[in-house]
């Protein structure tokens, strides 16, 4: 284990109020697996690794809970000179959009090389000499010329690649991915997650991506935790998750995905809108939205219920007292496939 | 069978070109297609494609350079009369793909969706536009209430839904849309793409929908057209076409699509398309040819027999 969240709870302050953007979150993150963060925007999901970062809005903070990283908790840290052992170094971060997460006024080698001057000690040519090396290892032709060039020189998934060799040219031990390929194609977006995919075995990464969609995780994630208003509502093995989802919000976004669509019927769409997060949330807080919900899913939060060792859902359904449920038929045709049937 | 349909927008040749004349660019090179009456033409390329540039010159927002683009059986490009450019600007409306910076920060939703109807020739009372921007507003699912309201105050997929209302508002027959579900979230999409298709039903609109994700447009359009580098390399019925991609861009697009489906993820191989794998020359240039009526690829003769032997 890497990484260990404990029962973390993040508090914002917005107006006067207070939004609970994460409630009572518990995870682990074993060392080498890609862990997959998924949920739709404002679930909390990137507050929840920027957590591990130090990298909250300066009205955030975090109001109870661990976050273990080799001995230390990091929920202590106060300072940015606390976090600068970590950033970086033991932690680093790939941003959503390499269009504006790179300077425009310094060439793709200095920005490199300032990473691999601070992180590796390495200076002159020989620090030349890694940035050219970690250039090449992103697939980047002709290191060399492009060492000298600026960002704007550089397309879409280009300029990911250069982001992505920052991250690794600092040696870190986790990689986390903020949507590393929402802004881009999706033929660039299969090449960037392969990219990401390969530098995770050669410089023996752990990963964490987040992303909204769960299509783009199928193919990269060991472990995928569904998270719903701050908290994780299903985690378990890739297989598991797709294959036999059990909380109804996992089936709701896996029956939105175009790619699962029938055509001329209207998709599976979710209905309503997020809870607010500035109120106390009672129960179970997908109910609402949950056409199939449970009189006590309005009542009392569900706790996490077992389904294999690896795998545990937060929903009334699993408990033994609780009536059969069929889950959407999306959902079956899933099964089928990963060879579960309708059991 | 698709013969008797009417063509509403027709595009034939279309050249665009950027850049001075001493450094040209072609961006769109000599594109021909067209719209069928209350179809869904889907137009999918990477960025750089020229996907939206067709888009754009479409709606007169970039001029052409070459070719022609006949709207209801009548030329839209060049130079055209006051009266029919005032015909075009209301029948033909779009719709942008980024809700987040499409709209207006500063201005109301009843001000962002009423601003067609400020133009001259509309004449309409104070309580006559308010009418219509409730109506628009209610077509696309929001609230009335809501046109006192800032877009700041309104979520992604909202936003998106009033980008929609500002489009049908002004009663188009034809909506170009340039990747309007790309910045929104996958549960969001799919409210938006069924809104979209409800209105289509209902009002028979006719789309052009831009996008970089097959899957997508599979759902929603009836014909595709795979375009690459400025040049449309496929264009077929969009089962016809998931069913024997021929042009091996349209086959690596293909395998890019993300499937949740682990087990076939895994196993899946990714297709890079190499634009220099034709072996084009002088002698052997590709040219636009149907395999059946209705599927058309971009290949030279040689290709071609290989694609039908495929076929």
């Amino acid at each position: 284990m890497v990484l260990s969240i404990q029962d973390l709870n993040v508090k914002f302050t917005l107006r006067g109020q207070t939004l609970h953007a994460i409630r009572g979150i518990s995870l682990d993150v074993h060392q080498g697996e890609s862990l997959a963060i998924v949920g739709e925007s404002g679930s909390g999901k990137s507050v929840l690794v920027k957590c591990t970062m130090g990298l909250l809005d300066a009205n955030g903070y975090i109001d109870s809970g661990k976050i273990l990283y080799k001995d230390a908790d990091l929920a202590k840290n106060r300072t940015d000179k606390d976090w600068q052992s970590i950033r970086g170094r033991e932690i680093a971060m790939v941003f959503q959009d390499p269009m504006t997460s790179l300077n425009p006024l310094k060439t793709i080698g200095k920005q490199i090389r300032e990473a691999v001057e601070l992180h590796q000690g390495l200076k002159g040519q020989a620090a030349y000499q890694t940035v050219l090396e970690v250039l090449s290892d992103v697939g980047i032709d002709d290191p060399q010329r492009r060492y000298k060039q600026y960002p704007h020189e550089f397309s879409g998934g280009m300029r990911q690649r250069v982001v992505i060799a920052i991250a690794v040219a600092c040696r870190p031990k986790i990689l986390i991915c903020d949507e590393p390929t929402t802004a881009l194609d999706v033929t660039i977006q299969a090449q960037i997650l392969e990219l990401i995919k390969k530098m995770q075995q050669k410089y023996d990464l752990t990963t964490i991506y987040i992303t909204h969609d769960l299509g783009v995780v199928a193919n990269v994630a060991d472990r995928i935790a569904v998270m719903y208003a701050g908290d994780i509502v299903e985690i378990g093995t890739c297989d598991e998750v797709f294959y036999d989802p059990r909380h109804p919000y996992t089936w709701a976004l896996l029956s939105s995905l175009p790619q699962l669509g029938v055509k001329n019927e209207p998709l599976y769409s979710i209905q309503g809108t997020p809870p607010n997060l500035f109120r106390e949330v009672k129960g179970d807080a997908f109910a609402p939205r949950n056409p199939k919900a449970l009189k006590i899913d309005f009542v009392r939060r569900p706790p996490y219920f077992s389904v294999s060792p690896t795998h545990k859902a937060r929903t009334w359904l699993l408990d033994p007292r609780a009536p059969k449920v069929a889950p959407p038929e999306h959902i079956r045709t899933l099964r089928e496939k990963g060879g579960l049937g309708n059991g | 069978m698709a013969d008797n349909r009417k063509k509403l927008v027709e595009v034939k040749d279309l050249s665009v070109t950027f850049g001075s004349r001493r450094h040209p660019f072609k961006a769109v090179d000599g594109v021909s297609f067209h719209i069928y009456e209350g179809e869904t033409f889907g137009l999918v390329g990477e960025s750089g494609s020229g996907k939206t540039t067709i888009g754009r010159a479409i709606i007169r927002i970039h001029p052409t350079s070459g070719g022609q683009v006949l709207f209801d059986g009548k030329q839209i490009n060049g130079r055209i009369s006051k009266a029919l450019d005032r015909e075009v600007t209301q029948r033909i409306q779009m719709i942008f793909q980024d809700p987040m910076s499409s709209l207006n920060e500063r201005a109301k939703v009843d001000y962002i969706v009423s601003e067609g109807l400020y133009a001259p020739g509309h004449h309409l009372t104070q309580e006559a536009r308010q009418e219509k921007v409730s109506k628009a507003l209610a077509d696309v699912g929001l609230l009335p209430e809501f046109a006192s309201r800032f877009p700041h105050e309104f979520s992604g997929g909202q936003r998106q839904r009033i980008g929609i209302a500002r489009a049908l508002i002004m009663e188009p027959d034809f909506i170009i849309a340039d990747e309007p579900i790309s910045a929104l979230d996958v549960s969001i999409r799919a409210q938006v793409l069924n809104l979209m298709s409800d209105l289509q039903k209902k009002r028979n609109l006719t789309y052009l929908f831009i996008a970089h994700d097959l899957s997508v447009v599979r759902f929603i359009c009836d014909r595709i057209a795979v375009i690459h580098k400025g040049k449309i390399v496929e264009l077929a019925e969009s089962e016809e076409l998931f069913a024997h991609p021929l042009h091996p861009y349209t086959q690596a697009l293909l395998s890019a699509i993300p499937m949740p489906d682990p087990k076939a993820e895994r196993n899946k191989t990714l297709l890079v398309y190499d634009p220099g794998c034709h072996g084009y020359s002088e002698t052997n240039r590709p040219a636009w040819r149907d395999v059946v009526p209705g599927h058309f690829v971009l290949a030279s003769e040689e290709e071609f027999a290989r694609y039908q032997k495929n076929y």
